[in-house]
């Protein structure tokens, strides 16, 4: 059995010869929630543009439900919904009508009291007859993801929901998608926020430069890459650390008043017992101890970094034998 | 067959010339009329008679095609070239609809309102001047083809348009002056024989004559010439579609 969405070795190489996307594997489960994240000009709206048939891919294949996209897209296209990341609308046309349109252009018949519920589920009952051209922004990106909806998709594809959008607005939408999950659509966030992935995702995958550097669950992620780091309030201030320190990784903060040890939670013995040992039998004393756990960002920032650090370091044996 | 997405578009496209109405039926209607009032009483008092029809007769069918040419070529370069101007081509390109069925929604919805504009200047005609039809299937025909052939021709330019100004360049630029140079007004053997051998390479002279030849009988060219023209046309705008998709040329990357 093949996974719900399975990309398979995907490229993509536009016309002016960039590489957007560069061998990617992904399988998706049904009714989780994936986020891609990544920098700008990683490659998220090109996978996913891809998989919903704007774009040709280079080579590769993309199946969905066991179906080709390209050879069987009239199966999977019926199964999508797309809410793209610009906020294209045809302006003169009614709320209602224009859900109503999408609905009937993905194949189905008119049902008028399904798109009354949806339009009531992101409160748009009020612009049921307003020109689209009268909305506010979130009420905009409400009524693309009536569209996305409005054949009733088993997956969803949402293109960065939230950038440039203020922090209520991100609250209230990140509420939605909770709601639209629950309803148990299959769903594709793309983002550069990294909070973003953190709140709402299953999994993340992170994507830079065309390519998938990691998939994971977001728990074993945090997990597997976090550091922590606990902080000691010093009694005195500590102007050099000891040398009897020395294998532990160590620094201070904020004048030597805090004492910061980097730990990794992956290691099976984190030092921390024997630290706070050979701090008392130097009579180091301390009134407050607390730990913190590294983000997805850090984490992002570090994956990163050590690609760029792989591509720099083949750059240079490249430019060494050449 | 994706019918709802080929009625969708199709009803999509007839809102909005419910919504234009104006531009839509008033101004045809208008500027018909003008050219009644200009050509038949101004040129009419001069000329009475082309081949034992009056003159205000004459031009019914090029006023007629003049219209049909126009409207069918703007409804549907306009109809195509707006999602593609708003970005809302997304939802089209990602929807479960063949190629075809997007042309079908968007040319049948461009030939039944340019038909529709086609039959109101045909009635108004009737106000003015004395209409006699004397092959109402071939009228129909006609009528048909050409206004198929012309909005498939509108379409394509909606596909290549960049903009406003280029979308507007080809009817007011070829169309019209096509039209106005193919025998619509004149009877081309009213010609100098230079001009007549030069009217000759005007693919509309051929659809014009054909039309008024429904009407009146009298026509510049043989009736299977303008049937073998408009069809050779026609299979012109047809092979460029099947090529626009193929490739996906300025519609996807
Ligand atoms: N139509 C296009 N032609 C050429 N390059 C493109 C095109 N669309 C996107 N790109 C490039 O491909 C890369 C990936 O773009 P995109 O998929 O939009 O990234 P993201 O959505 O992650 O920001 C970027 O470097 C972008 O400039
Ligand atoms: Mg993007």
């Amino acid at each position: 059995m093949p996974s719900f969405i399975s990309i398979e070795n995907l490229s993509k190489v536009y016309q002016n010869g960039h590489i957007a996307l560069n061998g990617v594997d992904l399988d998706i489960e049904e009714g989780e929630l994936i986020a891609l994240l990544g920098p700008n000009g990683a490659g998220k709206t090109t996978l996913i543009s891809i998989i919903c048939g704007l774009v040709r891919p280079s080579s590769g294949s993309v199946t969905v439900d066991g179906h080709d996209i390209i050879r069987d897209y009239r199966h999977t296209r019926k199964l999508i919904g797309l809410v793209p990341q610009e906020l294209p609308i045809e302006p003169f046309e009614s709320v209602f009508k224009t859900v109503n349109f999408s609905r009937g252009l993905f194949g189905k018949t008119p049902n008028p009291k399904y798109i009354d519920q949806l339009l009531s589920d992101l409160s748009l009952t009020d612009k049921k007859y307003s020109q689209i051209k009268a909305l506010s922004g979130g009420m905009k990106r409400r009524l693309l993801i009536a569209k996305a909806l409005s054949h009733e998709p088993r997956i969803l594809f949402l293109d960065e929901p939230t950038a440039g959008v203020d922090v209520n607005l991100r609250k209230e939408t990140w509420d939605l998608i909770h709601r639209l999950r629950e309803s148990g659509v299959t769903i594709i966030l793309t983002t550069h926020y990294i909070e973003e992935a953190e709140e709402m995702a299953d999994r993340v995958a992170v994507i830079n430069n065309g390519s998938i550097i990691v998939v994971e669950r977001k728990t074993e992620l945090m997990q597997k890459m976090g550091k922590k780091q606990m902080f000691l309030e010093l009694q005195q201030p500590m102007t050099q650390i000891p040398e009897e320190l020395g294998d532990y990784d160590l620094y201070t903060q904020e004048d030597g008043t805090i004492l910061v040890y980097n730990y990794e939670t992956t290691r099976k013995r984190t030092g921390i017992t024997s630290l706070l040992k050979d701090l008392s039998s130097m009579q180091i004393g301390f009134r407050d101890l607390r730990t913190e756990q590294s983000s997805l960002e850090d984490i992002f920032i570090d994956l990163v970094d050590e690609r760029v650090e792989v591509l720099k370091h083949a750059e240079s044996k490249y430019a060494s034998t050449g | 067959m994706n019918i709802p997405g080929i009625k969708a578009i199709f009803t999509h496209e007839m809102d909005r010339a419910r919504r234009t109405i104006f531009q839509s039926l008033v101004s045809p209607v208008i500027s018909t009329s003008l050219y009644f009032i200009v050509f038949g009483s101004a040129i009419g008092s001069r000329i009475t008679e082309i081949d034992g029809v009056s003159y205000g007769s004459f031009i019914v069918p090029g006023l007629i095609m003049l219209t049909l040419m126009t409207q069918s070529v703007t409804y549907a370069s306009f109809g195509i070239f707006f999602p593609r101007f708003t970005g809302t081509t997304y939802e089209i390109l990602s929807a479960p609809i063949s190629h075809l069925e997007i042309v079908i929604g968007y040319v049948g919805a461009a030939v039944t309102k340019s038909l529709i504009v086609g039959l109101v200047i045909l009635a108004t005609s009737g106000l003015f001047v004395d209409i006699y039809i004397a092959h109402v299937g071939w009228m129909l025909l006609f009528l048909l083809l050409t206004a198929f052939t012309f909005s498939l021709f509108g379409f394509l330019i909606g596909i290549w348009a960049e903009n406003f100004e280029r979308l507007q360049i080809i009817p007011l630029l070829i169309v019209t002056p096509l039209v106005f140079l193919g025998g619509s007004f004149y009877s081309v053997s009213m010609l100098p024989e230079f001009w007549q051998k030069v009217t000759y390479f005007n693919p509309v002279l051929y659809l014009v004559s054909g039309f008024r030849w429904s009407f009146y009988e009298i026509s510049d060219v043989s009736v299977m010439i303008s049937l073998g023209m408009i069809g050779t046309f026609l299979l012109i705008c047809i092979s460029i579609t099947w090529w626009i998709f193929k490739t996906g040329y300025k519609l996807k990357e």
